[in-house]
């Protein structure tokens, strides 16, 4: 039975990938831009919520909200100030330049907050699980993290689908050109783009830091994760890159279980190494050619 | 290559000759670089003789950012493929030094150079898996792989696992001959690696090149094979990256996993080719001399350092793209590799004189520019 | 009133000139046509007044305001629409989504879904259908609808019949031809010169990026507009 609660504690934590994920997903869907900060931003907003608490004596639930808010708000900037800027046929510039944004994130948290491993409490939620059967449970947080990460891929689906800014976010998805013939703005569409991409791995890296520890170097390892999900769920699709976060989690927890904790991401890495060998477009990609 | 032509123009206006022709690849300024450079070279391989151990060990570090830095732009600079992850095969190359010399008793020096060729076996099969991903993905795959490489590593007891190991056989060569000896090996890979690079563009494989990183869908239908193509760039630069790693894990005699795989590696890399220049030969040539200096003044300051390094990094990459060397090549059209096709004009037509006679080299063809 | 004015605009690709010192009037309630061979400047002129290309000189004045500098996505809140060439109706949107997308800019108007669909009968059946699999009539139909649904005072229509069915180009023109009477001006650019020459009110042609000829169809002869049209 332990394979059993293994199995499912990988797909839990497939809900924390998967939130990760989302936003590296929409970022490319929308503007085509893979964002090599894209983790060291999730931590980043852990630390925000982590400097509300220490300095500014708030609780981890203000903290958090405050984080999240700021995180948006740096997103648009971001790409409206920066990014934008290093759109165009070329497409090399902004792997550099994000790539140069995750050194100088890395090393800003460094300076600001030292290399010790960082913790957000919440109290003893983070500790508690549903008893299934006697010997089958399910811890409470990583089941709200789950839930968490549907409700967002829910809310993200139905805004693309049926709002006006959503249709638009599709349509400069297609074909950026025609889209500002629509009177659409493209920087500004790329700008909302980050900005909820930010907000969503924001709200992934405090749920991380309440759930596990955090350290400024721990990006890279959430890029990885969140670049793993969406590869084997395949690209432009957001229950895809759940399931592709889920196939990672379980990997692990199962490398783990088998190998010992030492080969737990080693055992997702090779899983995603098989699934870019012998299926690459992913298992649920949607491409449409016109 | 040469050539004259007669052109018929619509009934009524007279035929006119083109001027004899010729492609030609270097111009006599490139013949002044060429006797520089020689002279530089000797310079640098005479330190030894005067400049003493310390200054010695120092600048194989200098050789060996040099290098990489070469390596990383052949990927990326010239083939456009972005890589995040050439630090496994540093790390392969700084382990082969432990497999090949403690374990199989190779000569050290011997070692340097066939912990290259263990890169190339590991690069072989990892390239078809990573070139289904494109750009900022491929990136990122490449960063996989490498810490798929760093793991194993750290896992085998006989490494030294997490904590590494000292090389034994390099550390009991006698200190002269190893240090000296690093240095001139340092200063080979260095220059060889400009050479690679050099000669690699001007084959067959460095039009294929220009062509893939312009728009690779239309070379595949112009005929390049731009698997085959990609393949061997990226084949070249593990082999150069895996000596690069060798050379430092000889210059410090220590390997460890988490040192030898580390991401700082790529930064590295990035920083010198962002900042002195992309898709050039002479780019990273610049960016190695700045970030070295940069490195040797600053470097106290840690995480700063790094953050600065950073901020330029991203200055550089959004408003220069070509880096400083691409600001040089811009302003006075200067090339210091003859890499370049340009016509030389041999003879004037026979009735009418076309703008100016001889044409210097460079000012014409597509190879790297913009 | 003058809807357009363009005023010696020169438009550059790079180095290369596409258009030489261009100006024409085109009236409000006209339906003016450009026509010209393959290359003659006729997309980059369009393109021009859409605001996805900028001129080197000259002004372009809309409503009798210079709209140079703005970008494009602004003028179609001013009310210039464009039908690119090539139709680039959205892919992977419906085709009702791709009339939504349309109407982004929020201009009141008559135009709206069931307006459109009453313009372009063919359409009614494939609302929910993926743009990607239409036909190129169908596509068509949609990009046109698609232009309408922003309300525009200037529609622009960029070689709407290309690869086209007759029977196809003929409900097009059909549903064109009364677009001025719903208060809509009309600058129609074709290489098809026979169909479009029916329906203009006006007409320019354009030769390697100059206007050979201009007037009204109804006063040219066959034989002049060929000249005109070829450079002979």
């Amino acid at each position: 039975m332990d394979w059993v609660n293994v199995t499912i504690q990988g797909i839990l934590l497939g809900g924390l990938y998967a939130l990760f994920a989302v936003g590296l997903s929409l970022v490319f869907g929308v503007m085509r831009i893979v964002n090599l900060a894209h983790g060291d931003l999730g931590i980043l907003a852990a630390f925000i919520a982590l400097f509300f608490v220490q300095w500014l004596g708030l609780g981890v639930l203000w903290s958090s909200l405050l984080s999240i808010v700021l995180m948006i708000g740096i997103g648009y900037v971001l790409q409206r100030g920066l990014l934008n800027f290093t759109l165009g046929t070329d497409d090399t510039r902004p792997i550099l330049v994000t790539f140069g944004l995750s050194v100088i994130i890395q090393n800003a948290l460094l300076m600001g907050f030292s290399a010790d491993t960082q913790g957000l409490k919440a109290g003893g939620i983070t500790a508690e699980s549903i008893e299934i059967t006697d010997r089958l449970a399910i811890g409470w947080y990583p089941l709200m993290i789950f839930i968490a990460a549907i409700i967002i891929i829910v809310a993200l689906q139905l805004f693309l689908a049926n709002t006006r800014m959503g249709r638009a976010f599709r349509a400069t998805s297609d074909d950026r050109d025609a889209a500002e013939l629509m009177g659409i703005n493209n920087r500004h569409i790329y700008s909302l783009a980050m900005a909820i991409a930010l907000g969503v791995v924001a709200i992934a890296g405090i749920l991380m830091g309440i759930r596990t520890t955090f350290d400024p170097t721990q990006g890279q390892f959430n890029l990885i994760f969140a670049f793993e999900a969406v590869i084997m769920g395949g690209m432009g699709s957001l229950w895809g890159t759940l399931a592709g976060g889920m196939l990672l989690g379980v990997s692990q927890t199962l490398g783990a279980q088998a190998f010992g904790s030492e080969w737990a991401l080693f055992t997702g890495h090779i899983v995603f190494l098989a699934v870019l060998a012998f299926r690459p477009q992913g298992f649920f990609a949607k491409t449409v050619t016109a | 290559m040469s050539g004259t032509g007669g052109l018929l123009e619509p009934a009524g206006r007279p035929a006119m000759e083109l001027p004899k022709y010729r492609v030609v690849r270097s111009s006599k300024m490139h013949r002044y670089v060429l006797i520089a450079s020689i002279i530089i070279v000797l310079a640098l391989a005479s330190v030894p003789f005067w400049g003493g151990q310390s200054m010695s060990r120092t600048l194989v570090t200098f050789f060996a950012l040099l290098a990489l830095g070469q390596m990383w732009n052949l990927l990326g600079g010239f083939a456009g493929l972005i890589s995040v992850g050439q630090q496994g095969y540093l790390g392969i190359g700084a382990y082969s030094m432990w497999l090949l010399g403690d374990v199989l008793n190779i000569h050290p020096f011997i070692c340097v150079f066939l912990a290259g060729i263990l890169a190339v076996i590991i690069a072989f099969p990892a390239a078809p898996l990573l070139f289904r991903l494109r750009g900022g993905y491929f990136a990122i795959g490449t960063w996989v792989f490498a810490e798929v490489l760093r793991i194993i590593v750290a896992n085998i007891p006989a490494t030294g696992g997490g904590s590494g190991k000292t090389i034994i056989s390099s550390a009991t060569l006698e200190p002269d001959v190893r240090i000296y000896g690093t240095y001139w090996i340092g200063l080979v890979v260095a220059v060889g690696s400009i050479l690679i690079v050099f000669f690699l563009l001007r084959s067959r494989l460095g039009i294929a090149l220009t062509a893939i990183r312009d728009d690779d869908l239309a070379a595949q239908s112009s005929g390049v094979n731009v698997f085959r193509a990609k393949l061997w760039v990226y084949l070249v630069a593990a082999f150069g990256c895996g000596i690069v790693g060798a050379v430092v894990a000889l210059n410090l005699l220590r390997i460890q996993p988490n040192a030898a795989f580390t991401v700082n590696w790529s930064a590295y890399a990035i920083f010198i080719v962002v900042i002195g220049g992309f898709g050039s030969i002479e780019g990273p040539i610049i960016g190695a001399v700045i970030y070295f200096a940069m490195l040797q003044t600053l470097s106290d300051y840690g995480e700063l350092y790094m953050l600065l390094l950073g901020v330029l990094a991203v200055i550089m990459a959004t408003k220069a793209p070509r880096g400083l060397w691409g600001f040089v090549e811009k302003k006075w059209d200067l090339h210091l590799f003859p890499v370049r096709r340009g016509l030389e004009i041999e003879s004037e037509p026979k009735d009418k004189a076309p703008p100016g006679g001889e044409e210097p080299a460079g000012a014409e063809s597509p190879a790297g520019s913009s | 009133m003058s809807m357009l004015r363009l005023q010696d605009v020169n438009v550059f690709y790079g180095d290369f000139q596409a258009l030489f010192d261009i100006s024409f009037d085109v009236n409000e309630g006209d339906l003016f046509a450009v026509i010209g061979a393959n290359g003659a400047g006729k997309s980059t002129m369009l393109r021009t007044i859409a605001g996805a290309m900028q001129p080197k000189s000259g002004k372009v004045l809309f409503e009798g305001e210079e709209i140079n500098g703005i970008s494009a996505h602004k003028r179609v809140d001013m009310g210039i629409s464009l039908v690119p060439e090539g139709r680039r109706v959205f892919p992977s949107l419906t085709v009702r989504e791709n009339l939504q997308v349309g109407a982004f800019s929020r201009r009141k108007g008559d135009w709206n879904v069931d307006t459109v669909v009453d313009l372009f009968p063919l359409l009614k059946p494939l609302l929910k259908r993926q743009a990607a699999s239409l036909s190129g009539g169908e596509q068509q139909a949609l990009a046109i609808g698609r232009a309408l649904m922003a309300n525009p005072r200037l529609l622009l229509l960029d070689e709407v019949s290309l690869g086209l069915a007759p029977v196809v180009i003929k409900a097009i023109y059909e549903a064109m031809v009364t677009l001025p009477d719903r208060g809509m001006t009309v600058l129609v650019v074709e290489q098809d010169v026979q169909h479009v020459l029916t329906v203009a009110g006006h007409v320019a042609c354009f030769l390697e990026g100059r206007i050979s000829l201009e007037g009204e169809p109804s006063e040219l002869s066959p034989d002049a507009i060929t000249r005109a049209y070829f450079g002979m």
